[in-house]
């Protein structure tokens, strides 16, 4: 069903993970990815599972509603293990059949990309489920405010970015309906080869591209009625202040990256 | 308080307007004052032009030929759009395609953002707004989780935080259930009588207009009546020309005036028209 | 009568396991008869988009089953599909459906969709927009050019040209004015006159429900809460208030009158009626 897509989502709460600034949360996701990138065997491993695991429990979002998000990504995932599996070489050979060849060291491989990949989709999501996306925007608009210098749109972008991220579960559930409509017309969105199949889609695209256009239309309108104008002489209800907490939360991020790099370097 | 001796909020003076590409003209010059702190409803049937007209009261369409002023200020001065803006608020019919953000507060802050109004007063305006409409406690929800009438409360609140002198409506509750209905009918009534807020609501259901000091209804770009909601309510045959209903108080005692008995056409509410046919039975 | 619809121990539930978990409707019991003109009424989250969405199989049961002329609809997937032409569904602004160039091949959507032959498919557009009262001279125009009104007809004509057993309208009335309205159910009784078709009509107005519908269905927290003729349903107005509903005018004022100690017959819910138990009463009153 279109509607488990929880993508985007926010959940709203009182965490310290929620509260953190947008800014630091950024700045964290950037630093985690990296730090996951920089992890190379079972020890670094184990700091960045601790480390996910304990900002998943702070944030008390439910696990299952993180691997949910798992769900649309499952190919990447399943693929990147295959992929591992069957392409290190290393360590005692497990099996050996036609080309294919799976040593110890493959499974470990596999078994560490996946969980990487695991942890690094669980992170990002951590950050959009904690934090209102305007908040996500207004945070990245400041964070990239260097750029307007260089004539950079940053304060369109972060508009276009909240806006689309409004409307997400809005035009979910409109192409739900349409879709619902359109099988009780007898519509088959399911079976088919792949171009009965694509044709079978405009029933579906053409009105919702049809009220998108009407949607932009009217929200234009509602925003100019409440005085939008740009960005020039706009401020904020939320303004964002850094607080003991984002700095020591920005201070424990640099100490597991430094910690990773550490470990790469010695290869733990 | 006298509305007529007030000056008027908003002042429409032969106002043609005529959509881009079009032929037709959609208003042929109407003349209209909205008294301030009155409650006006505006009642026509789909095409009558009622939307095209609370739209030139914001300024989002600028009249053909014609003036609008909006607290004396003509709409089509460029250099005060923003002051007439804030001065008349708009609601519109989808509550969808009037939300911009993704948490309720967020959304009712966005117009004094753009106002340049200080964070610390924005809270203060964003708070008042949503206890006055109610929707306090949903203040961190997502507005895509509420109900259509509770969408249209934030709506209204979002377009409170600017504190305009007026609010224009159109069709907020065509597309609300009754409940959303009644709950949206009841914050605007509650506005203009405990706020002083001039209200003008436009719509098609004739029992959203009862509680208003004035009734106007329009057709075909034109004003067809105009008047206290029972004055208007009596012109039946008017009504029903105009593809409109009456209430079915107002339809009772109109089909007995023709049966022959003589009761009052005024009688709106429920309670008052059972009680002129009472007298009727026993005056007999 | 025969039964078109039966339904037993009907329950759903959405979003299972998150935490956005909701029984919508719970161990629902009913039939619908063959040429029956149903009211199927309740606030916004009573549970009523989701039962009508279950009778044509949309929506599959958490638990239950439907039965379309005695067949099980869930029993296989061609039956689920099957039952799509049988039980015709009009969504809530279905105008936002339309999809073709034309007005046409808009209503020839869903009888294609049956493989019926081209003459077929001629002689249901052509009917089907006589039923909605669309003129042919509209059939080569883009739907989208078209009034609000004028869309919403053709996408019930859509619906209408599968020449369904049982057709269902969700609100279709929602957002016209009042002659819209008046013109749309004029369209439902009509065709369900010509057809003998089986109709359910959902419905937030009391007044429509009381002036078209032979049996009212009311639903309340994803249950049936009453279930009866409109007579039956609207003597019990003070039930109806709490559950936030309306009585239909009339019958507001019928009860006003009783309470101010008028002798009214029991079953007044139209105008109509309203008009001539007062005309009777002001007779009498003269004649005492």
């Amino acid at each position: 069903m279109l509607k488990d897509i929880t993508l985007g989502q926010f959940f709203p709460g009182n965490t310290i993970v929620h509260r953190l600034d947008p800014r630091t949360k950024l700045i964290l996701v950037i630093v985690f990815i990296a730090a996951l990138f920089t992890a190379v065997d079972w020890f670094s491993y184990g700091l960045m599972f601790l480390v996910t695991a304990g900002c998943i429990s702070l944030s008390k979002i439910k696990l299952k509603t993180l691997t949910k998000g798992l769900k649309p990504l499952i190919f990447i995932i399943v693929l990147t293990g295959v992929l591992n599996l069957f392409y290190t070489t290393g360590g005692k050979v497990l099996l050996d059949w036609w080309i294919f060849t799976v040593t110890t060291e493959g499974v470990k491989r596999a078994f560490l990309m996946v969980v990487r990949i695991m942890m690094l989709i669980m992170g990002t999501f951590l950050l959009t489920y904690t934090t209102s996306p305007i908040a996500l925007t207004d945070g990245l608009e400041i964070l990239l405010g260097p750029l307007k210098k260089l004539h950079v749109p940053v304060h369109e972008m972060s508009m276009m970015m909240s806006m689309a991220l409004r409307f997400i579960p809005t035009l979910i559930e409109e192409t739900d309906k349409i879709m619902s409509a359109q099988k009780a017309r007898g519509a088959d969105f399911e079976t088919g080869k792949l171009t009965d199949r694509a044709k079978a889609l405009l029933p579906l695209l053409v009105p919702l591209f049809v009220s998108s256009f009407r949607r932009a239309d009217e929200l234009a309108v509602a925003m100019e009625s409440r005085c939008y104008h740009g960005g020039e002489g706009r401020t904020r209800m939320k303004q964002l202040h850094m607080k003991g907490r984002d700095w020591a939360a920005l201070a424990l991020g640099a100490v597991v990256l430094a910690a990773t790099i550490v470990m790469n370097v010695y290869g733990l | 308080m006298n509305l007529q001796d007030m000056q008027p909020i908003i002042r429409v003076e032969d106002l043609h307007y005529t959509y881009p590409g079009d032929e037709i003209e959609t208003l042929h010059g109407l003349d209209l004052e909205i008294a301030e702190g009155s409650f006006v409803a505006v009642l026509g049937h789909n095409g009558s032009g009622k939307s095209t007209l609370a739209k030139l009261m914001n300024a989002i369409l600028l009249p053909t030929s014609g003036r609008v002023y909006v607290d004396g200020i003509d709409t089509a001065d460029e250099d005060r759009l923003l002051d007439v803006r804030r001065t008349v608020g708009m609601v519109f019919q989808n509550p969808d395609n009037q939300i911009v953000a993704n948490v309720v507060e967020d959304d009712v802050a966005f117009a004094p953002e753009n106002l340049g109004v200080p964070s610390a007063e924005i809270r203060k305006r964003v708070d008042d707004a949503l206890r006055t409409v109610g929707m306090y406690e949903y203040r961190l929800h997502a507005p895509h989780l509420l109900s259509g009438g509770q969408k249209q409360r934030v709506a209204i609140a979002g377009v409170l935080a600017m504190q305009p002198r007026c609010v224009v409506l159109d069709e907020p509750t065509a597309m609300l259930d009754p409940v959303g209905r009644r709950e949206v009918v009841a914050t605007v009534t509650r506005l203009c009588r405990e706020r002083g807020m001039t209200v003008v609501l436009i719509t098609h259901h004739m029992s959203e207009c009862v509680g208003a000091d004035r009734l106007v209804v329009m057709s075909e770009g034109r004003i067809a009546a105009d008047g206290t909601p029972r004055e208007v309510f009596s012109q039946v045959e008017l009504l029903r020309s105009e593809g409109l209903s009456v209430p079915a108080t107002t339809e009772l005692i109109y089909e007995l005036r023709r049966d022959g008995y003589e009761l009052p056409l005024g009688a709106l509410s429920v309670g008052e028209c059972a009680a002129a046919i009472m007298a009727a039975v026993k005056g007999a | 009568m025969d039964t078109v619809i039966k339904v037993e121990g009907l329950s759903h539930v959405y979003s299972e396991g998150t935490p956005f978990e909701k029984t919508a409707i719970h161990d629902i019991d009913v039939e619908f008869y063959s040429g029956q003109l149903v009211a199927v009424i309740g606030h916004t989250g009573s549970g009523k988009s989701t039962f009508i969405q279950h009778l044509n199989g949309l929506l599959k049961p958490t638990s239950g089953r439907v039965y379309c002329e005695g067949e099980d609809i869930f029993a296989t997937k061609e039956a689920t599909r099957d039952v799509r032409f049988k039980v015709g569904l009009v969504f809530q602004y279905p105008e936002y459906q339309l999809f073709e160039e034309t007005v046409y091949r808009d209503i020839a959507f869903g009888p294609k969709n049956m493989k019926l032959s081209e003459k077929e498919v001629d002689e249901r557009v052509r009917e089907a927009a006589r039923f909605v009262g669309l003129s042919e001279d509209l059939f080569e125009k883009s739907p989208l050019e078209l009034s609000g009104g004028q869309k919403r007809r053709i996408a019930i004509a859509g619906v209408i040209a599968m020449r369904p057993k049982v057709l269902i309208l969700d609100e279709p009335t929602a957002g016209l004015d009042p002659a819209g309205c008046e013109g749309i159910l004029k369209n439902i009784t009509d065709y369900r006159h010509e057809t003998g078709s089986t109709v359910l009509l959902v419905t937030h107005s009391m007044d429509d429900a009381a002036r078209i519908a032979d049996r009212l269905i009311v639903f309340h927290g994803g249950r049936i809460a009453m279930d009866g003729t409109p007579e039956e349903v609207f003597k019990r107005a003070q039930e109806l208030t709490d559950m936030g509903l309306d009585v239909p005018q009339p019958a507001a004022i019928a009860s006003e009158l009783r309470r101010l100690g008028a002798k009214l017959p029991e079953s007044i819910y139209t105008s109509a009626q309203l008009h001539e138990a007062v005309l009777a009463l002001l007779r009498k009153g003269a004649a005492d």
